[in-house]
């Protein structure tokens, strides 16, 4: 009798992953394990919708129906704490044994905490559900929020919180917002519609100290200036959550090394979304890990189509978006593999800048607009910079030239 | 009742493409296939409720423009995470250069 199929982590990639397995026809038994209380659920409404409504919900990925329906057996609030690879068994914090044919680690990735003296209650971080309610609780007309980084996260939180009210004041080490993967054209797009929205934005300050009474918290900036806050929500980067495949002695790189199949250094455990390092095959395999939804919900199809042994190659561009007030910016490819870039203007403020290689190549494109104006052209361009193609600089910047026409070149 | 509405000219809408045409508090979305047929479905994504107009028409699949949900746009069928919910559609049928939809 099989063994079946075991997934660490019930987050999207997980959950993704599981649903997979059945929907290939796979019948064997399917667990999936996760250390939340919650059936699999969506996090990018955490920062955004979630957190402005008066009573958040879980986006559910999968009901609690659906789950038994397809036999996906979901144990929650439990932690996997070791890996026995010999015997093929997971050991469980509640001191249950899982066997495997085929295990999936989609341990996702936690916040890197800020190595400070003087953290308190006062000072959190958002990654979960329970993350987002406790935040939520302190947002609201006259609380002062502090954000410490100048990400995705503390941006779209940012905005979330001015929407409730809050004054927020929001403090980056680096001389920009954004630094990471967003050009600075489209970073200034943003942080102009922060500081509309009175949002205090101070760049190029380290934090010198940070002292939390518990009912508020002070930081003192490192040219002076204190900030103080009823909360500060720090959102700094995050870390791959590698501990269980390192103790089992998996190659870790940057999160759990995997091949293009999501495979790790065992055969028979592969890793997916958030957690792991892979080589992206559009870039020549270089060796990257991404945090993003559509990339953990992509691994984790493509993990369970290979657990199946498809045998199918990663191909994907990467792809990403964030919605702050009426703006949405989404990013295809990765901009940092751009030597020039090229403007094409949409309308309404709407604009897409596409990043080309040396050798004329289209490797991404970021855009930003109101609503979904950038969507489609995004959309098209991760299809260009998937096959590779290279259109003229011309027909990028004339927003005359359907960029459909261009796939068929 | 259903009755017969007109959403748009026939030449509104580019071959594989797709146009939001709003009606009596409702939302909508207008296909022309490559093969120069008309469809229409609802017009909101049944994963979060984004526009669909602003998505991209590749043969018979819409995308929406937020998540990447596909639906095929002929019958509605939901084609793909994170969408799992299919979309309604509607009849159309063109007369003198106009696209009608069966709005019930």
């Amino acid at each position: 009798m099989a063994r079946g199929m075991v997934i660490i982590g019930a987050g999207e990639c997980g959950g993704r992953a599981a649903l997979t397995l059945r929907d290939l026809g796979y019948d064997g038994p399917v667990t999936l394990v996760g250390d939340e209380p919650h059936l699999p659920y969506e996090r990018p409404p955490l920062s955004k919708d979630a957190m402005v409504s008066d009573a958040p919900e879980i986006k559910a990925i999968a009901s609690d129906e659906m789950l038994t329906e397809k036999s996906i057996r979901h144990i929650h609030s439990v932690q996997a704490v070791a890996i026995d690879r010999a015997a093929h068994a997971v050991r469980l914090s509640d001191g249950a044994l899982l066997p495997y044919d085929k295990l999936l680690l989609a341990t996702g990735s936690a916040p890197r905490k800020l190595p400070m003296p003087g953290l308190g209650e006062r000072c959190v971080y958002l990654r979960t559900f329970a993350d987002a309610l406790a935040i939520r609780a302190h947002l609201g007309a006259g609380s002062r929020i502090a954000v410490i980084g100048g990400g995705f996260i503390g941006l779209e939180l940012a905005a979330s919180a001015r929407k409730l009210g809050a004054a927020v004041t929001v403090i980056e080490a680096q001389p920009r917002i954004l630094m990471r993967g967003v050009p600075a054209e489209i970073a200034e797009i943003i942080h102009q519609a922060h500081v509309a929205e009175g949002v205090d934005i101070v760049c190029g300050q380290g934090i010198a100290s940070i002292a939390d009474d518990g009912k508020e918290v002070r930081i003192g900036l490192a040219g002076g200036r204190e900030i103080s806050a009823d909360l500060a929500v720090i959102g700094i980067g995050a870390v791959p959550v590698t501990g269980l495949a390192a103790e089992a002695g998996l190659a870790i790189d940057n999160g759990i090394s995997v091949d293009a199949e999501l495979r790790s250094s065992d055969p028979d455990i592969f890793a997916a979304g958030d957690c792991c390092s892979f080589p992206l095959t559009v870039y020549g395999g270089r060796r990257v890990r991404l945090e993003a939804w559509r990339n953990a919900q992509e691994q984790g199809a493509l993990a369970a189509r290979n657990m199946l042994g498809a045998g199918e190659a990663h191909a994907a561009v990467p792809w990403f978006w964030s919605d702050q007030y009426s703006l949405s910016l989404q990013i295809a490819g990765l901009s940092d593999e751009g030597k020039s870039s090229v403007r094409r203007d949409l309308g309404d403020g709407a604009f897409i800048l596409f990043h080309l290689a040396e050798d004329g190549r289209l490797v991404a494109a970021s855009g930003i607009g109101p609503g979904n104006a950038v969507a489609r052209d995004i959309r098209l361009a991760e299809m260009l910079i998937g096959k590779r193609a290279r259109p003229t600089r011309e027909a990028l910047g004339s927003p005359d030239i359907k960029l459909k026409s261009l796939l068929a070149a | 009742m259903s009755e017969w509405v007109e959403a748009c000219a026939a030449d509104d809408i580019d071959e594989e493409d797709v146009m939001r045409f709003d009606h009596g508090g409702r939302t909508f979305a207008i296909y022309r296939s490559p093969d120069d047929e008309y469809f229409a479905t609802d017009g909101l994504c049944t994963h979060e409720k984004v526009h669909l107009a602003d998505g991209l028409v590749m043969d018979d699949i819409i995308e929406c423009p937020k998540h990447n949900g596909r639906f095929n746009y002929k019958t509605g069928a939901a084609r793909g995470a994170p969408v799992c919910v299919n979309l309604k559609t509607y009849a159309v049928k063109v007369d003198a250069g106009k696209v009608l939809v069966q709005i019930g």
